[in-house]
């Protein structure tokens, strides 16, 4: 397993190693809050950080797991295409901000603009999520599994929130909706696969009024 | 952007540690604020009959002569400590009747801070060199707040760099722009309150020097500053017994708190916390949008 301790090793040096075609395992020990680390991974690497990291850790994020055993600074996963961002503490704002693809999963809370902008990835949050969250999301899932602060969904577009606890005041344009059996059971499959323990029966579905922005049903396909 | 960093020593054999503490977090913070540094710490409170100085001097200055001079004007000892531009001056006296006679005698320098524990000391250039010209590992205290800036609002000068004095053993370091200091600075100069550049941060300096002065507790005064203040802010607060935290509502600005058994910490990112002796296994936390945090004896 290759192993970087960025007491000594630059974060540059670590990219560029992940770059490179890397795979199989690998730690990064001491990441002591430094911005940028295991950013732009394209490749089937599993990926552990022992520590609190800073700014956009995990950005860009293609086919990797990283999992980072502590807290995370703004930006977590952000713009994730596939793969999985774990943090095993909390994460700060606009944690998977523009992200397209993968799962990114905070199993502690998360902060303001929690999922902004975003565009197919799924989030999963094990405890509770900051004001702003999921503004102008276009496509994807947003789960909180604690309570949602004010303005939750601003703006949506297509992306769908599912929350357990309580919500603040929701966002312009954004609804409770009904959980149907296929929301049941999606939501279902997304909790187990990302390892979340929380019964599906309690979450509320929430999402777009459409009222907001230009959408046609019959194109529901375009978008 | 800009760095702001706050630590606050709850065991007191890690007084002596506070400068050093201080210098690792400011320089790592330099990235955020390149353009100049300034810390606030407290330390040695004087006697009631007594205050406490910070003097700044743009060149050369014969500080000894003005010992003497205020020494025999008031018929005490006064003390006084050289440390690079800024000087910190101890006398057994009001502490208007010292300013009043400084602001005759002495009228080119300036006074950073006032009051009985506080020392203020500010400069333009780099956190490292300001850190290296303050012999910052030599500074003892209780608690400190340190800023580095990147001006976005104003010119690059010592008078408007961060900390700036609030009133008697206070303090503001400011991350953030406002949006209403134009006209709040009128109002504030309407009141009375000497705000002496055009720069954004010394006119929520002001507020609450303002407010502070008309009887509001700094708690109160931070909660009405919510209110008064538009713009991006997170504030931290120097007080004599510890220090205060406030971000705005929206909360772009980032800060991050953290706490052990030893020390109380805060910062614009972790990785200037990561300097402090078990950082690694603190509990850390983002501060609320809109609350006011407060730590003190």
């Amino acid at each position: 397993m290759a192993a970087f301790d960025l007491n000594t090793d630059s974060v540059r040096t670590l990219n560029q190693h992940l770059h490179d075609a890397p795979s199989g395992t690998l730690s990064v020990t001491n990441p002591g809050g430094r911005h940028c680390i295991a950013c732009g991974i394209d490749a089937s690497v599993a990926v552990s950080i022992d520590g609190h990291v800073g700014y956009y850790c995990a950005g860009m994020n293609k086919q990797a797991q990283v999992t980072i055993a502590g807290n995370a600074g703004p930006g977590v996963a952000e713009n994730i295409m596939s793969g999985s961002v774990r943090v095993k503490g909390n994460a700060s704002q606009y944690a998977g901000a523009s992200g397209q693809g993968g799962a990114l999963i905070i199993e502690g809370d998360a902060s303001a603009r929690c999922g902004i902008s975003m565009k197919g990835v799924d989030i999963v949050v094990a405890g509770s999520v900051g004001h702003m969250s999921a503004f102008l999301a276009q496509k994807g899932r947003l789960v909180i599994c604690g309570d949602a602060g004010d303005f939750l969904g601003d703006s949506i577009y297509e992306a769908t929130i599912y929350v357990r606890g309580n919500v603040g005041e929701l966002g312009a344009d954004c609804i409770e909706k009904e959980m149907t059996a296929d929301h049941i059971q999606g939501l279902k499959q997304l909790l187990a696969s990302t390892g979340v323990d929380a019964n599906v029966d309690e979450f509320r579905r929430f999402g777009s009024a459409r009222k907001l922005y230009n959408f046609n049903i019959d194109h529901a396909d375009d978008y | 952007m800009c760095g702001i960093v706050g630590i606050y020593l709850k065991n007191e054999d890690l007084n002596p540690e506070l400068g050093g503490f201080l210098a690792a977090m400011l320089v790592e913070m330099s990235d955020r604020g390149p353009d100049s540094a300034g810390i606030a710490l407290y330390r040695d409170p004087v006697p009631d009959s007594s205050c406490k100085l910070t003097l700044h001097a743009a060149g050369d200055y014969d500080w000894e002569k003005l010992r003497k001079e205020m020494a025999a004007y008031l018929k005490s000892d006064v003390k006084l400590d050289v440390h690079a531009s800024h000087a910190v001056l101890i006398a057994s006296a009001d502490v208007a009747y010292v300013e009043d006679w400084l602001r005759t005698q002495h009228p080119k320098l300036r006074v950073m801070s006032a009051g009985s524990a506080i020392e203020i000391y500010k400069e333009k250039g780099p956190p490292r060199e300001f850190v290296r010209q303050f012999r910052l590992h030599e500074l003892n205290g209780s608690h400190a707040l340190g800023h580095t800036r990147m001006a976005t609002e104003s010119a690059v000068t010592t008078e408007h760099s961060h900390p700036f004095s609030t009133g008697m053993d206070l303090c503001l370091v400011h991350n953030g722009s406002l949006s209403n200091h134009n006209r709040l600075r009128q109002v504030l100069r309407d009141e009375g309150v000497d705000i002496r550049t055009d720069n954004d941060s010394e006119v929520a300096a002001g507020y609450l020097m303002w407010r502070l002065r008309e009887g509001d507790s700094l708690e109160d005064a931070l909660n009405r500053a919510l209110k008064d203040l538009d713009g991006f802010y997170t504030f931290a607060v120097g007080t004599k017994e510890g220090f205060a935290v406030l971000r705005d509502p929206i909360a772009c600005k980032p800060a991050v708190m953290a706490e052990t058994d030893e020390w109380v910490a805060m910062s614009s990112e972790f990785r200037a916390i990561a300097q402090l002796p078990g950082a690694a296994n603190a509990t850390i936390w983002e501060p609320a949008p809109a609350t006011v945090y407060t730590w003190g004896h």
